[in-house]
């Protein structure tokens, strides 16, 4: 179990890792024009996160506490 | 139904309860409980009666080891008494449980209307939420998350109910799904930041796996067990057991739940028939569960009990194969179960080729795309807020804010159902189960219906005794069966008269 749980991209420490390559990984492997179609998609889509995204997102987080259920 | 299946096999049903997430955000402090009952409540329909759940035929601590069947008349605990508990038009049950609104979908007979009767529910909590925001004082406002965790250590469920024979024995139930269980998420698995462990885990598939503790067990909320036995079939005892199972997550991908409860009834028939090919079980069930949402690779072998290793997707593929070959010797042809055969098989494909592919068919998938691309804009680390709050916000069930819902209404997700569909469901039932009669009954004679239940509806007309009807068959009670009753009854008391004649 102690090998499980890093998001796979190239090893390492995750949590370090080079942001250039993340729309790549995003992307999959394609080819050049189907990267930047997809590249497009994917900017369209993360523009619509920012514009519908909580404001108020960190105390939000924060105050987000549930019950426990079944 | 009984025809699609073939080689005599025991018709499936299957209904899926979702306790959804609450917040009350803005100045009010409302506690989840009340604000729960305040969603339940703001469901209802201006000048509606309210039609009461009946709970005389509830056994939540029967337990499928034991032999013996208790006395069905025992008394039933009810910590629920005062709180919002509804019966919908639509066959649903809606209610609070554990400090969270839930749904129950009406039972349906096969998985793609469980799809549709599950997205009703999406929209259900929608429209209750602004009801209930409407209630509260400006700036205050209820929101409605279709998620399973908060991830500050709290859990809460996804149940899939899947009517078995009684034939069928509870040892080999369990070990012949354990496997499935735990290699399902590679598909089935919501997704979700972090993890309750004390280990580097940025993201994983499931949102719940972290929260099982044990293999086999009655208990629900604690010392979670990946084989529930709650067996309480809302159905004859002796021929039916309900196969409560707990594990999952609740899905917004109709890709997702379609494989999620297609593949099930699929493996249930299966395992009935007993033509599961003979394989090892796993060595650490609820740790290779764990291992299983982990591993974002979908590719890391499992240990099993003869010291062999299967990768989750090779697991899902004896149970693929074992189902295509019981389908195509039964002779069965109906739509939904070849639908259910390709999309399983594409999504397993497509996870052994490349997992990152899974998006815009599984959510966990979908929802890491976003996050990545989004942390990649922004320079986030893995635990900033802002991506827990995109990573929150995916399960949002507005349409207008909710980033699944977006991008659904985008078509950036597969969708397999149409909002047409979704519409019609949210006021009416299945018309192929016993769905049909307690949805349509509700609607057309409220007043006269005291209480409702899985297995029955108890009408008040006014005589001394109220007048109960059972309906202990859940294949009973449909369109094809009752439809032209119903139209040609003017009241409830004509309705009974017919029915009891």
């Amino acid at each position: 179990m102690s090998d499980g749980g890093q998001v796979h991209k190239g090893g390492g420490d995750s949590s370090q890792d080079d942001e250039h390559q993340q729309p790549e990984a995003a992307a999959g492997a394609s080819t050049g024009e189907d990267t930047k179609e997809l590249l497009d998609d994917v900017d369209e889509l993360l523009d619509e996160i920012d514009d519908v995204l909580e404001e108020n997102a960190e105390e939000f987080v924060r105050a987000y506490v549930q019950k426990g259920g079944q | 139904m009984s025809s699609a299946l073939g080689g005599g096999l025991t018709p499936k049903f299957v209904g899926v309860e979702t306790e959804f997430g609450i917040t009350v955000d803005g100045p009010s402090e409302v506690n989840p409980v009340l604000a729960s009952s305040l969603v339940v409540g703001a469901y209802r329909l201006p000048g509606d009666g309210d039609v009461g759940f009946d709970h005389s035929d509830e056994h939540p601590m029967r337990d499928a080891r034991r032999a013996e069947v208790p006395d069905p008349h025992e008394p039933v605990v009810d910590d629920e008494l005062g709180l919002a508990n509804t019966v919908l038009t639509n066959g649903a049950r809606f209610y609070v449980d554990h400090a969270h609104p839930e749904y129950a979908t009406p039972e349906c007979a096969n998985a793609r209307d469980l799809v549709i009767w599950d997205k009703a529910g999406e929209r259900i909590l929608e429209d209750a939420a602004r009801r209930a925001t409407a209630t509260l004082p400006p700036g205050s406002r209820v929101l409605i998350h279709k998620n399973n965790t908060d991830g500050k250590g709290a859990a809460y469920g996804m149940h899939e109910n899947y009517l078995v024979s009684r034939a069928v024995p509870f040892g080999r139930l369990t070990r012949e799904l354990l496997p499935f269980f735990v290699s399902r998420p590679v598909y089935a698995g919501a997704g979700r930041l972090g993890t309750e462990f004390d280990r580097d885990v940025p993201f994983q598939l499931s949102q719940r796996a972290d929260f099982f503790e044990v293999e086999v067990g009655l208990e629900t909320t604690l010392k979670r067990p990946l084989m529930n036995t709650r067996d309480e079939p809302h159905a004859d005892p002796d021929r039916y057991r309900r196969l409560h199972v707990i594990n999952g997550d609740a899905t917004l991908c109709e890709v997702a739940t379609l494989v999620k409860v297609g593949a099930m009834l699929l493996v249930l028939d299966v395992i009935e028939e007993g033509s599961l090919p003979a394989m090892p079980g796993l060595a650490h069930p609820v740790e290779a569960f764990q291992q299983v949402s982990h591993d974002l690779t979908c590719s890391r072998p499992l240990r099993m009990d003869d010291g062999s290793r299967m990768t989750a997707l090779e697991i899902q593929w004896v149970y693929l194969d074992a189902c295509k070959r019981s389908v195509k010797e039964r002779g069965v042809e109906d739509a939904v179960t070849r639908e259910v055969l390709t999309r399983w098989e594409t999504v397993l494909s497509t996870a052994a080729d490349d997992p990152r592919r899974l998006s815009g068919l599984v959510d966990w998938a979908t929802k890491l795309e976003l996050l990545e691309g989004y942390r990649g804009r922004h320079g986030l680390d893995w635990d900033h807020d802002r991506l827990k709050m995109v990573d929150l916000q995916y399960h949002d069930v507005r349409q207008d804010k909710g980033l699944y819902q977006r991008l659904a209404a985008r078509d950036r997700v597969e969708r397999l159902v149409t909002d047409a569909e979704v519409a019609h469901a949210i006021e009416r039932p299945p018309r192929d189960t016993r769905a049909w009669f307690r949805g349509e009954c509700i609607r057309r004679f409220r007043e006269q219906i005291v209480a409702a239940g899985w297995d029955s509806l108890i009408f008040d007309l006014g005589r001394d005794a109220l007048q109960r009807v059972p309906m202990m068959e859940p294949g009973r009670g449909t369109e094809a069966q009752l439809g032209a009753l119903l139209d040609e009854v003017s009241s409830a008391k004509e309705l009974l008269d017919r029915l009891t004649r």
